[in-house]
């Protein structure tokens, strides 16, 4: 394993998403529904603040309750939406150009073309993230927001995201076809966003299994403040299994 | 440099190779001449290390393709038969991207590519979307990609397909300059491909090895006897019939003022007393020739036979 190798397989991939329309359409995309998710719970956070000193009801509705939280909890309903686009070429795409057959034959491992495929629509999503630090600046102009849930937020943002798009390579890995790759990352992702949907009807051992294995339950600890280790865990675990199964199924091409 | 023993690949319980051996020595550039589906890119890619066999063993330049494949990547240059190329990417990036994909240094990547740009005379389109190159560059893209490395072998799948006959050219002219320094093997459907740029060639048809030499004792081999043609100012009737009349001489066919003489496989040198008959006869001789035979009839002959024992007089 040689990081030198994956490093360049993704400044490879993470410039064709510059070179293609792709950055710059989910870039714009997610920008323009983030501020406009921003500009709505700020009015309607101010607007609540205000009928609270209004009739005297007491403290208002936390920064982080009212504004924090249902942010990045809608980021990361757009991040569903927009992680299937980002990875279904990564594989399907190298299939469908017969450049699959260049990296076979490149003194590169697998798990490196894996890892650096990764890397690339990790590097992508960062800077989307990165962009969305603005809003806090402004909350910390004109407020006092806690630090510690907008970090975490962060941290768990990433985390999340990243299981969508080890999700999405894992998939693109299994096809040549771009958009069965993109659909069923999409599917995939939601069903384990909502899996614990059932965990009520399911009896308490069950429902705790379910529970367990959706992705969002893990994410309100993290958007509430609390750096948890086994939320950590599962999402590194999430990762690591979509990566794992990813490099298998690149094994599996040779033996075909 | 590269040693092939008994190399056989299954796809369900159809072979697409089996049972092939072969070696080339550091410096040859060999010929894989087949016709379409006959297993000449699996071989390829097996040797590449993209695939594996089902059984047999493959080394190239000592590391076997499948314990070691890691060296024998580093070693080995490979244009598949679709030209491997990113259509957004620049030629110059793609090319840098291949260099550093083959773990040339990063100070020498550079003067990499400029260097296989000049030899695969790209130079004018390095600043150009591979995308918007005809099909010809995208070839020659692909070929350069293959040598950015400086790779001990090359291994070319179809290296001139839809380049137009003055690229064809070039690019044999550039692979026979590999020779000496470079261990090439190429494949190829097309006779004259492989006659222009080889020196020793593999003939396989249906995954088996039917013949292997240069391509002077391949003729030698395959020939049936000789046949002689001659041009004549009056083809009289005694005359061809004296003609065929020579000991060793099997069969005279006249067409118009041309006669085509054929003689018994392994008969004695005739060609003097055909002419001096001729001469006798008041023919005329106007031209006498050898009809050469052309690898495109052994080709086709070692390709179409079915019986066995007819193939074991051609086969190794």
């Amino acid at each position: 394993m040689n990081f030198k190798n994956a490093w360049i397989i993704s400044k490879k991939d993470f410039r064709t998403y510059f070179t293609s329309p792709i950055a710059y359409i989910v870039i714009a995309g997610f920008m323009l529904i983030m501020g406009w998710m921003f500009f709505y719970t700020l009015s309607h956070f101010e607007m609540q603040s205000m009928q609270y000193q209004q009739y005297n009801m007491g403290k208002g509705p936390s920064i982080t309750d009212a504004i924090i939280r249902p942010l990045y909890g809608n980021m990361n309903v757009i991040f569903l939406f927009l992680v299937p686009f980002i990875t279904m070429r990564l594989f399907a795409e190298e299939k469908k150009l017969h450049t699959f057959e260049l990296l076979m034959t490149s003194p590169v491992t697998l798990t490196e073309i894996v890892l650096g495929k990764f890397l690339s629509s990790l590097l992508l999503i960062s800077i989307m993230l990165g962009i969305t630090i603005v809003y806090p600046i402004i909350l910390f102009v004109g407020g006092n927001p806690d630090l510690g849930p907008i970090v975490t937020s962060y941290i768990g943002t990433l985390l999340l995201a990243s299981c969508y798009l080890s999700l999405g390579i894992f998939f693109s890995s299994l096809t040549e076809n771009q958009i069965v790759a993109g659909s069923l990352t999409f599917a995939s992702a939601l069903f384990f966003w909502l899996v614990n949907w059932a965990s009520q009807a399911s009896g308490p051992t069950w429902g705790e299994v379910l529970n367990y294995l959706s992705l969002i339950s893990h994410f309100n600890n993290f958007s509430q403040g609390l750096l948890n280790s086994s939320d950590v865990i599962y999402y590194l675990s999430f990762i690591g299994l979509g990566l794992f199964l990813t490099r298998r199924v690149l094994d599996s091409y040779r033996w075909r | 440099m590269i040693q092939v023993s008994h190399l056989t690949k299954l796809y369900g319980p159809r072979a697409a190779i089996s049972d092939l051996s072969f070696e080339v020595k550091k410096g040859e550039i060999v010929g894989f001449l087949g016709p379409n589906g006959a297993g000449k890119s699996t071989t390829m890619k097996i040797l590449t290390g993209f695939m594996p066999a089902s059984e047999g063993s493959a080394k190239i330049a000592g590391y076997d393709v499948f314990e070691n494949p890691i060296e024998v990547k580093r070693n080995i240059g490979f244009l598949p038969e679709n030209p491997p190329v990113y259509p957004e990417m620049k030629v110059q990036d793609y090319l840098q991207f291949a260099a550093e994909l083959h773990q040339v240094p990063r100070e020498k990547v550079r003067a990499a590519v400029d260097q296989v740009l000049a030899k695969t005379s790209l130079g004018d389109v390095r600043n150009r979307l591979i995308g918007n190159l005809s099909k010809g560059y995208r070839q020659r893209v692909g070929l350069a990609q293959a040598m950015v490395h400086n790779p001990a072998v090359l291994i070319l799948d179809e290296p001139t397909v839809g380049l137009d006959p003055k690229q064809i050219i070039e690019i044999r002219e550039l692979i026979k300059g590999l020779g000496g320094e470079h261990t090439v093997i190429l494949s190829s459907h097309i006779l004259p491909e492989v006659t222009a740029t080889c020196e020793r060639i593999i003939v396989i048809n249906k995954g088996r090895i039917v013949a292997e030499d240069t391509l002077d004792q391949l003729t030698a081999r395959i020939k049936r006897g000789l046949i002689y043609s001659m041009l004549v100012k009056s083809p009289a009737q005694e005359g061809v019939s004296a003609i065929r009349n020579i000991p060793g001489v099997q069969t005279v066919t006249q067409v118009g003022p041309k006669l085509v003489v054929e003689i018994q496989p392994g008969s004695p040198e005739v060609r003097d007393q055909i002419v001096e008959t001729a001469v006798k006869r008041e023919m005329g001789v106007l031209e006498f020739s050898t009809e050469k035979v052309s690898l495109e009839e052994i080709f086709l002959q070692l390709t179409t036979i079915e019986t066995p024992n007819e193939t074991a007089g051609v086969a190794v």
